[in-house]
């Protein structure tokens, strides 16, 4: 440990604050091939970080910054080494650490949170049994001194019911909490450094907020260095106080958060900056004509567990609604019983002023061909065993009866359509495409069909921002060529502000609030309304602690909403 | 614990109906058995004339169904009927052979089935490694080579060679314990050696399925150490799959014995039915088979039971 030394509450020693803690230079790191040469993915990057300070990594996905964070630890996922270069923690040589040295590190001084706490959490122990397996096992403390320990860090990170809540197993406790949870139990051993992997991504934006500020909040208060994982720059905005852009494996820019967002210097970092510029149009607005799509007070359960309240709302031709609301308010259900995979308990769906049957099998081609879905994760969408061929014929021989040169001289347009070159994309297989291409399949899928209503259920969440952004205007413009109409399901609310035309915000599977985009997103909102637009990230590096202090005053006031995971 | 009670009430509910099931196909399966129980009694000699008195008093004249039923009110009440052989109490002919064949197959499991999982966590732990093939290949050989022939095998150099243990295992109602545990142990060996590949692979095939989980990275990162992932982190998740497996073999320890119980000579139940098959003596075949289906069904049963009560998620609904 260094020689300067001050003490924490634990009664350790611990480094200045401003001294080296973390020193990698010209990182390397490979894939290993079975029947190739290995594959290099990180190309020579240099890493300092100093005694508490964040670090924040950004990129697209594919641009190694997990890797490079893991790094930090010494560990690589399957398949991946560390090939080239050093990697020196608080002056040790990571890289030629025994195993047990690394061992006695990892939990210890150095502590990483996933991006998904619920699949990192292991299903069989309870939450404060996880917490304080690091401290007993390095030695920190004792059994009930943890767990004391994990009970006032449980509280600090705002958890609700923090004497008791680590008594529950990870599948009692949402989301949000767990990634507070994971937070706390790294730093269950008052680490030197935390890694955190993508910590919010996979929250809703009500909930992201209260786990960014638990973070920053526990890392200020322990001087704990971090490097913190994103692909959101208005996150790392919040968090970092100091930026390296990152893409492909290599370093595009560095420098200090507030002079990168200010002046950035790449081109790659401005067109990051700029992402969500992407805005439609005009505004379709309803016009006294008969609704193509009207959700008729629909009530539906699963099982005996009631999820939909009467929901109400209706989508015009050649317009866009964004569905919008955190996870389980209800949203994918109700394009569930939209196209009557869910039959509804009340309730009925009128499309074109005619009302279908509840059940997709009782509906006829013409009734399932106008309403097509595009899904979140275009991976499990596609059958990977057919070609692209076969993907988009399929529709076309079954709603159309097309075949043989018809059939195929569709596909090839609509390839050409969603701007893939047929002659090179037509005879792939899904797996031999990316992300943004795959997804651009699933929408000629649907358009093959020739429907009049299409539901985007989440299609951009999956995908980088960059990429995102194509896939919108591509739905943009398909829709003023096709004269479509879209039901847009999202929580993201940059999406919502891009393409919708009108907004629905959903709460709990009943509708909270609905009009206009242009009215929504003025005041006067719904209180949840205005919790979720206030909670969507801004790139301004004082947002979180100016929503912070009017949040705090609000709730004082009891005029503060509640998200639905606390 | 509600929920629980009310789906052992159902499995138990499923088990009998499959019981009754199992019952008439047991029944049906030795009425089609060829040959004729008055006739193999009396012998080659015997004029039409007595044949047909026996099976009159034998009650073998009447329709099949008349018979079922009479059969399955009986075991409703415990009864299992005579013995058509020796006019015996099947029930009591049973006691015993029921007990031995119980007691077997307990030896067997305590040895196999603590050493099939520990060999399976220590082939994860070393997977890949020279420990891991050689384990491998030495339980497949064990599981591909018939079950007389390793008893042979045994008998050959644990009881001709070198006389540690008896090659016939003699046991009567007397027998006391630990000599009971004696001279069963080249049977209950046998066993063992034919049912722990089977579990020490499904062992070894769960606990590496789940290292790949984010979990098992996650504990990776907290300093834990290899040994404590396996057996902290990855077996507490790979239970369900693992008690399947034992108590399948649990099962065959009590079901599949008879060719071990014949070689060795054991008084068993397996004995009893190659005895009883070989006698014409349906009753005690019905019997015999009718336990090996309550076992069955009591063992998945437990198996069920054992599957929840270790997986969380089901244990405690959030």
């Amino acid at each position: 440990m260094s020689e300067q030394t001050t003490t924490d509450e634990a009664g350790r020693e611990r480094g200045q604050k401003g001294d080296v803690l973390v020193e990698m230079r010209d990182l390397r790191i490979s894939v290993r091939q079975e029947d190739a040469d290995d594959f290099e993915i990180v190309h020579g990057v240099d890493v300092t970080l100093r005694r508490g300070e964040v670090l924040g990594l950004i990129g697209e996905s594919g641009a190694g910054k997990s890797t490079i964070g893991l790094a930090a630890m010494a560990y690589t996922r399957g398949g991946c080494y560390i090939s080239g270069g050093s990697v020196n923690f608080d002056g040790i040589d990571m890289l030629n650490a025994s195993d047990e040295q690394l061992r006695q590190l990892r939990g210890r001084r150095i502590a990483y949170v996933a991006q998904s706490a619920a699949a990192n959490f292991n299903p069989a122990h309870r939450l404060i049994d996880q917490f304080t397996e690091s401290p007993i096992l390095h030695g920190f403390s004792n059994k009930s001194d943890a767990e004391t320990d994990a009970k006032q860090l449980f509280g600090r990170l705002r958890l609700p019911d923090p004497d008791n809540i680590g008594y529950r197993y990870p599948h009692q406790v949402s989301g949000g909490q767990l990634q507070r949870a994971m937070t706390a139990m790294a730093m269950s051993c008052r680490p030197d450094l935390i890694i955190f992997d993508e910590p919010t991504t996979a929250l809703d934006v009500t909930t992201q907020i209260e786990v960014l500020a638990a973070i920053r909040d526990i890392v200020d208060q322990f001087n704990t260095a971090a490097i913190y994982v994103t692909h959101d720059l208005a996150v790392v905005a919040q968090m970092a106080d100091h930026i390296m852009v990152l893409r492909h494996g290599k370093l595009v820019e560095e420098g200090d958060t507030r002079e990168m967002l200010a002046g950035p210097k790449e081109e790659y970092t401005r067109q990051l900056l700029s992402v969500r510029s992407f805005a439609k149009e005009g505004e379709k607005e309803t016009g006294g004509e008969e609704p193509l799509l009207r959700v008729k007070n629909v009530s539906a359960s699963y099982g005996t567990t009631p999820v939909l309240f009467g929901v109400n709302f209706d989508v015009y031709r050649e317009q866009t609604v964004a569905v919008v609301g955190e996870s389980g308010s209800g949203k994918s259900t109700t394009a569930r019983v939209i196209t009557g995979l869910l039959p509804p308990s009340e309730g009925s769906i009128e499309f074109a002023g005619e009302t279908l049957p509840p059940d997709f099998r009782q509906r006829d081609k013409s009734q399932l061909r106008k309403a097509q879905m595009i899904y979140q994760m275009a991976d499990t969408a596609l059958n990977p065993r057919q070609k692209i061929r076969e993907i988009i014929g399929r529709p076309l021989s079954f709603y159309l009866g097309m075949s043989g040169k018809q059939r195929e001289d569709r596909t090839r347009e609509l390839l050409n359509m969603i701007e893939m070159d047929p002659d090179t994309y037509i005879d792939r297989y899904p797996t031999e495409l990316s992300g943004g291409q795959k997804q651009r399949i699933c929408i000629a899928r649907a358009l093959a069909a020739e429907p009049e209503l299409i539901i985007c259920d989440e299609v951009t969440s999956a995908l980088d921002q960059l990429v995102a952004e194509e896939i919108l205007k591509l739905l943009d413009r398909l829709q003023k060529e096709l004269h479509l109409a879209y039901m847009f399901i999202t929580h993201d609310l940059a999406t919502v502000r891009a393409i919708a035309d009108h907004v629905v915000v959903m709460l709990k599977g009943k509708v909270d609030d609905q009009g206009a985009k242009d009215g929504m997103f003025q005041p006067p909102h719904t209180p949840y309304t205005d919790l979720l637009l206030s909670s969507v990230p801004e790139m301004d590096p004082d947002w979180l602690d100016d929503l912070l202090a009017e949040r705090a005053r609000l709730r004082a006031e009891g005029k503060l909403a509640e998200s639905a995971d606390n | 614990m509600h929920a629980i009670i009310k789906m052992i009430g159902q499995r138990l509910a499923l088990g009998l109906l499959t019981l009754l099931v199992v019952s008439a196909i047991i029944f049906g399966a030795v009425e089609l058995l060829p040959g004729d129980l008055a006739q193999e009694i009396l012998g080659q000699g015997a004029t039409p004339e007595t044949v047909a008195q026996l099976r009159e008093d034998l009650g073998l004249d009447r329709p099949a169904y008349i018979r079922y039923f009479e059969w399955l009110g009986g075991i409703t009440t415990l009864d299992l009927g005579t013995s058509l052989a020796n006019e015996r109490e099947i029930s009591e002919l049973l006691g015993t052979r029921l007990y031995n064949t119980l007691f077997l197959a307990a030896i067997s499991a305590v040895m196999a089935v603590p050493l099939a999982i520990g060999l399976g966590l220590l082939a994860a732990l070393y997977r890949n490694s020279i420990f891991d093939r050689a384990i491998n290949i030495v339980t497949l050989s064990t599981i591909s080579t018939p079950e007389f022939f390793v008893a042979y095998i045994l008998v050959l150099w644990m009881a001709v060679i070198t006389g540690w243990f008896p090659a016939i295992s003699n046991i009567s109602p007397d027998t006391a314990f630990w000599d009971h545990v004696y001279r069963s142990f080249l049977p209950a060996l046998t066993l063992t050696l034919v049912v722990t590949a089977h579990m020490m692979r499904m062992t070894r095939a769960a606990i590496i399925n789940l290292l790949n989980s984010p979990f098992i990275e996650m504990a990776t990162l907290k300093g834990v150490a290899k040994r404590d992932i396996i057996v902290k982190h990855a077996l507490p998740n790979a239970w369900a799959p693992i008690i399947n497996v034992v108590v399948l073999n649990l099962a065959y320890l009590i079901v599949g014995v008879v060719v071990v119980e014949v070689v060795f000579v054991y008084p068993g139940m397996g004995q009893l039915l190659v005895d009883s098959v070989s006698k014409r003596d349906f009753p005690v075949v019905q019997a015999c088979s009718l336990i090996f289906a309550v076992t069955y069904i009591l063992l998945n049963l437990t198996a069920d039971i054992l599957s929840i009560l270790t997986n969380p998620r089901l244990l405690h609904p959030r």
